[in-house]
């Protein structure tokens, strides 16, 4: 299972995560995004995957929901 | 600072309190004989299992974070390069001296600790991180590095000055600085114990960890474990400053009640309003709640607060806790490392609503405010954003009547009890 992460030194806050996967993430009044760690499966997952592929600075990351810090 | 005055007697198996600070002469730093007559000497390398001492003593880290200082040497030693060793020096908590002192009056406890480290890891550098405007510190631990010269062969000792600064001394803000000469945080992973200095694993432990983990190393888990409670056992420093009669730092047990804590302090000066544990990465705690809590983790969690490096400020009825806190977290949201959007945007929008709300005809926008301290949690590459938005929310808890008086154009005291500091 995989869930989503944001590296916040390199996220510049376009936004797109936002648009592209609304199910876990939302903006914040800056344009920086609150992410829900929640793991993403089914639909959600493709929407994940494409967030991180259109990431203008790579910041968003798919990671395994039980690693992590 | 303040302690008791060391016996002139070589001490060994100090049975009581003040242990770690037994050796602090009148007001200059213990020489390497002085240092030996009072602990003395380490064991020699090889001739212990460091890791098991620290395990079984109990030890944790005291830097703030609390982490067990054993499972820490093991997470190093499981690595496959050469670790390296540091001596996290670098205090930037403001309301905070207990590092200061410890690299001021014994530096060969720390050096002793660096070492022993090194040995257990079988790493060949120990690195002492000393804050930049610690001159004081810096020239003691190096003058202390030239006397050790020839007394271990194994582990090259050096001093680093480091930056000042709140967020400086955080682990990998510490390590970057090392390697890349940038005293910000990184993300994480990796590690430090995974890859730190020179991308060699690196175990990072606070100075007063390592003067404790010398003391082990002598005396033995059983000996640490005299004093303190079985979960939180031995004795640690504690600055406490505010409405104090003698201000400064103390070693007591864990599990000391903070009313005894005072008292040793020479007692209050006026009355308490609230007391600030763990300095500004920590929280306020009411009059009531401080006055039963006592010296321990599990005490103050159980609270809403934590005991981070034990920092503590008393404060009066006469100080505002509204205007003290705005002052704070100015200084807090300033020290961001200026790296991670949520930190940068979220922490100036909390100072500064704190800030309206101190000045003259305050608004009410305390709603606005609980959203930013409940958001910017868990959003930044350190815990810088975490430590600011639980010393804003427990402010607003503790400090409710007053900031209703300050919506209604009253400021209920005058008096500072927080150092004036700004971020650099």
């Amino acid at each position: 299972m995989k869930r989503v992460r944001v590296n916040p030194i390199t996220c510049e806050g376009h936004g797109l995560c936002a648009e592209l996967l609304p199910e876990r993430i939302q903006l914040d009044e800056w344009g920086f995004p609150i992410v829900d760690p929640e793991p993403v499966t089914g639909e959600a997952a493709r929407h994940a995957a494409r967030a991180v592929e259109a990431c203008p600075t790579l910041a968003l990351l798919l990671e395994n929901a039980q690693g992590g810090r | 600072m303040r302690t008791a005055p060391a016996t002139a007697t070589a001490m060994v198996r100090p049975p009581g309190l003040p242990r770690l600070l037994a050796g602090v002469r009148s007001d200059f730093a213990a020489t390497l004989d002085e240092h030996l007559a009072t602990y003395g000497p380490p064991p020699a390398a090889g001739t212990i299992d460091l890791t098991a001492l620290a395990d079984a003593s109990g030890l944790r880290g005291l830097g703030g974070a609390g982490f067990p200082t054993g499972r820490k040497l093991a997470a190093v030693a499981g690595q496959p390069r050469r670790p390296v060793v540091i001596a996290n020096g670098a205090e930037g908590e403001p309301v905070s001296g207990k590092d200061k002192v410890l690299l001021r009056y014994l530096p060969h406890l720390v050096l002793d600790g660096a070492t022993a480290a090194a040995h257990a890891l079988g790493a060949r550098e120990a690195i002492v991180a000393v804050s930049r405007s610690d001159s004081d510190g810096l020239e003691t631990v190096n003058a202390a590095i030239h006397e050790r010269h020839g007394f271990d062969k194994r582990v090259r000792l050096r001093a680093v000055a480091v930056p000042d600064g709140f967020v400086a001394g955080e682990e990998t803000a510490l390590i970057q600085f090392l390697n890349r000469g940038v005293a910000k945080p990184t993300f994480t992973p990796p590690l430090p114990f995974e890859r730190g200095v020179g991308r060699a694993p690196t175990l990072v432990q606070n100075v007063e960890t390592l003067a404790q983990l010398a003391l082990i190393a002598r005396f033995g888990p059983d000996w640490f474990r005299a004093v303190g409670t079985w979960e939180e056992p031995g004795s640690a420093l504690v600055t406490i400053s505010g409405a104090v009669g003698e201000p400064g730092v103390y070693e007591v047990a864990f599990g000391t009640p903070l009313r005894d804590l005072v008292t040793q302090a020479g007692g209050v000066t006026e009355h308490v309003r609230a007391f600030l544990v763990g300095g500004f990465f920590g929280t306020w705690l009411g009059e009531n709640e401080a006055r039963e809590a006592r010296l321990l983790e599990t005490d103050l969690r159980a609270r809403g607060a934590r005991l981070g490096a034990r920092a503590i400020v008393v404060l009066p009825p006469s100080a505002c806790g509204i205007c003290e806190s705005a002052h704070a977290l100015r200084y807090l949201a300033d020290s961001s490392a200026g790296q991670c959007g949520p930190c940068v945007h979220g922490l100036e929008a909390i100072a500064a609503s704190f800030e309206r709300l101190a000045a003259p005809n305050a608004r009410d926008e305390r709603q606005r405010l609980s959203r930013w301290i409940t958001q910017v949690r868990g959003r930044g590459a350190c815990r810088h954003p975490d430590g600011t938005a639980a010393f804003a929310a427990s402010a607003l808890q503790v400090f409710a009547s007053e900031a209703e008086q300050h919506l209604h154009g009253r400021c209920p005291g005058s008096r500072s009890v927080l150092p004036a500091v700004a971020a650099r």
